[in-house]
């Protein structure tokens, strides 16, 4: 039933997204995996992706699983890897779990990049990553400390525990916190409302009871920032706890109207997807090969370098984008 | 002899009453031993942010008592409400001055819909409920992503008048508790004093004799999953207009938490079991969790196991004082 349904929801979303590139067969097919089905950041992702290949004249497979899980998408990498693809794109559920599917397609001289959320560097050529975790993390640390004037308790608002991107984020953030300007700023707990929108607004709840003199809350994750925005809206403590972190525009857009939220951050998710489609291309066609100092260009957003991080190489979207009550209507209708 | 005989013989109405002091008994303890490591718990505030966010589970509670009472399950529920939610929330966004009342009548009806599907499944082609409700919960899932297009309607889309639905007070008493309140003086007569009540547990604890004294079997199972249906269907709205968004994956798994509060309350799987009384006390157990555990700073790798362990721990406890007095009858009728 449930293989049945992911069956029929792609071939809709390849039949919307990649119709018109059907008959390029020729310049290659570019599969990209996301995270799951069902999520407007993913769907624009997936949007990103199909114009770039677009562009460059391929043919997009895209594939989301119905749910967020790294066996559903080891099912799609065999299955991409039957079809032989060129490339495969994956927004990694599990940065581990993976690695022996992927380390087979890139046997069989499949071209295998990681985007958004990384696999290890022994499973991918190289990620494309949304934005600097350092810069993010600290960002978002610097907003805080703004919003709140420089003193006060403040808390995280993160999604699942385990969730890789989170926590290197919060990592940044600690790392930052620990400067000499932020003497007066304490991080009081790191909670977690595992992307769900009860749980979210329960630990956002508990955070308010359990530390009356809180000031802000940083929440890097979208159901978690949306959700600390209705709490904070419902018990009307504009001006007494600030919130910051990041979010979907369309869903934060309320909160930051209302000024419950000055301004978030987030990257758009469209370029992710759109750049991972000519680091696809440019594996493929051996401009680079995801060594350090690879160069190539990735159609809108121009020039485009590899570089190390951590064991393996990255490609960097750039700084976060910041949304505020200047911005918002404007990017509340896009995504 | 006649004396001890009158104390030693109890009826099926006292063991329950037992179970339930128990349980309240368990929840006493539970309260003071969270009090003693948070003080904010038993605050009006807290209290009411706990009751506030139990009410959508306690109407659910209500509709999955009678389906486990006929010997039934439904796995649906949290595909059913994600739909309804959906469905009336995009109806919100275009129709933006819908009068709550609709939209209220709109996600009840689709809920109804959905159940009398499901009913008509169970009563008439004699599919077995867990399978009939497994296989619609893909159907449902895949239907709320299909027409959403993976997209979600977040807060600044919907009306303030239908927000206003879950945030909204008559008498400083939210109108999410009003509603529960209702729905549980409404289902406590229909289920014990009403024919049709009754039913639902003459066809739980004996269907063969059930069919044999004249009662329509099919009827009632049909009747019972469609209450459940509307009660999804109404839980939807409420859910959609509590947290301002409605997403395609709302409330996914969320009949575990349903059957959990129906299981701690005394309602057996195996059917023919379960008062309204017992079902709140579950309702209420799980509600504590929810809202303590983050105010208890455990670990979040501990928080699930403890949740699981202190309701098997409810469960056990039940099962306990039901045996030992179940054995005390047997030896009062020996006697």
């Amino acid at each position: 039933m449930k293989k049945l349904f992911v069956g029929i929801l792609c071939l809709v979303m390849m039949i919307s997204f990649a119709g018109t590139s059907a008959a390029a067969q020729t310049a290659g097919r570019y599969a990209l995996i996301v995270k799951s089905a069902g999520n407007p950041y993913n769907e624009n992702e997936m949007k990103g992706f199909a114009k770039a290949i677009k562009e460059i004249g391929g043919t997009a497979i895209l594939k989301a699983p119905a749910e967020p899980t790294a066996e559903a998408q080891i099912m799609m990498i065999e299955q991409l890897i039957a079809q032989r693809v060129d490339a495969i794109a994956i927004a990694g559920n599990d940065p581990d779990a993976l690695q022996p599917a992927l380390t087979k397609a890139m046997k069989r001289g499949i071209k295998v990049l990681s985007l958004d959320s990384a696999v290890n560097p022994q499973s991918r050529m190289v990620h494309v990553n949304q934005a600097d975790s350092e810069k993010i993390g600290r960002s978002l640390i610097q907003g805080i400390y703004e919003m709140i004037g420089g003193e006060g308790q403040i808390a995280i608002l993160s999604a699942t525990s385990q969730a890789a991107n989170q926590n290197t984020w919060i990592e940044w953030m600690k790392k930052e916190l620990k400067k000499e300007k932020y003497n007066k700023v304490e991080l009081v707990k790191v909670a977690y409302g595992d992307d769900l929108r009860d749980k979210s607004v329960s630990e956002t709840e508990a955070l308010l009871k359990s530390y009356p003199n809180l000031r802000g809350i940083i929440a890097p994750t979208t159901v978690g920032i949306a959700a600390a925005g209705k709490v904070l809206s419902d018990k009307e403590l504009k001006g007494k706890v600030e919130l910051t972190g990041l979010g979907l525009p369309s869903e934060m857009a309320e909160y930051i109207t209302n000024g419950i939220c000055d301004w978030m951050y987030l990257w758009n998710p469209i370029d992710i997807g759109y750049l991972a489609g000519y680091t696809a291309h440019a594996l493929v066609n051996g401009e680079i090969t995801g060594k350090v100092g690879d160069t190539f260009t990735a159609g809108d957003l121009g020039k485009k370098e590899v570089i190390a991080v951590g064991g393996g190489t990255e490609i960097m979207l750039g700084a976060p984008f910041k949304f505020d009550a200047g911005n918002i209507d404007e990017w509340k209708e896009v995504y | 002899m006649a004396e001890n005989k009158s104390k030693t013989v109890l009826n099926r109405g006292s063991v329950q009453k037992i179970r339930e002091l128990g349980l309240l008994g368990f929840i006493v303890i539970l309260s003071v031993f969270i009090q003693c490591r948070n003080p904010s718990f038993l605050t009006a505030e807290n209290l009411n942010d706990l009751i506030t966010n139990t009410a959508i589970l306690s109407l659910l509670s209500v509709g999955m008592m009678m389906v486990i009472i006929t010997r039934g399950i439904d796995l649906s529920i949290g595909a059913t409400l994600a739909l309804s939610g959906m469905i009336t929330a995009m109806t919100v966004r275009s129709h933006p001055a819908l009068s709550p009342f609709l939209a209220l009548l709109l996600g009840t009806t689709i809920g109804l819909l959905c159940g009398i599907v499901i009913g008509f499944l169970v009563a008439k082609t004699s599919i077995l409920p867990i399978i009939a409700t497994l296989g619609m919960m893909n159907v449902f899932r895949g239907m709320t992503f299909l027409i959403s297009g993976g997209r979600w309607v977040s807060a600044h889309q919907m009306s303030s008048s239908f927000k206003h639905i879950a945030t909204g007070s008559i008498f400083g008493v939210n109108h999410l508790i009003l509603i529960a309140i209702i729905t549980y003086l409404i289902f406590y007569y229909f289920i014990n004093h009403t024919r049709t009540g009754r039913k639902i547990y003459a066809v739980g604890s004996n269907p063969q004799s059930a069919r044999i004294s004249g009662i329509n079997v099919d009827r009632t199972l049909w009747l019972v999953y469609a209450i459940m249906g509307a009660l999804t269907g109404l839980s939807g709205v409420l859910w959609v207009s509590k947290f301002a968004s409605a997403q395609s994956n709302t409330a996914m798994g969320y009949e575990m938490n349903v059957i959990a509060a129906c299981v701690v309350g005394g309602v057996s799987i195996a059917g023919g079991t379960g008062k309204v009384s017992g079902l709140l006390s579950g309702v209420l157990l799980l509600g504590i969790l929810n809202n303590a555990l983050p105010l208890l700073n455990v670990s979040p790798f501990w928080q699930d196991a403890i949740q699981g362990g202190i309701i098997l721990l409810a469960v056990i406890v039940g099962a306990l004082v039901r045996r030992n007095t179940d054995k005390k009858n047997l030896i009062g009728r020996e006697e």
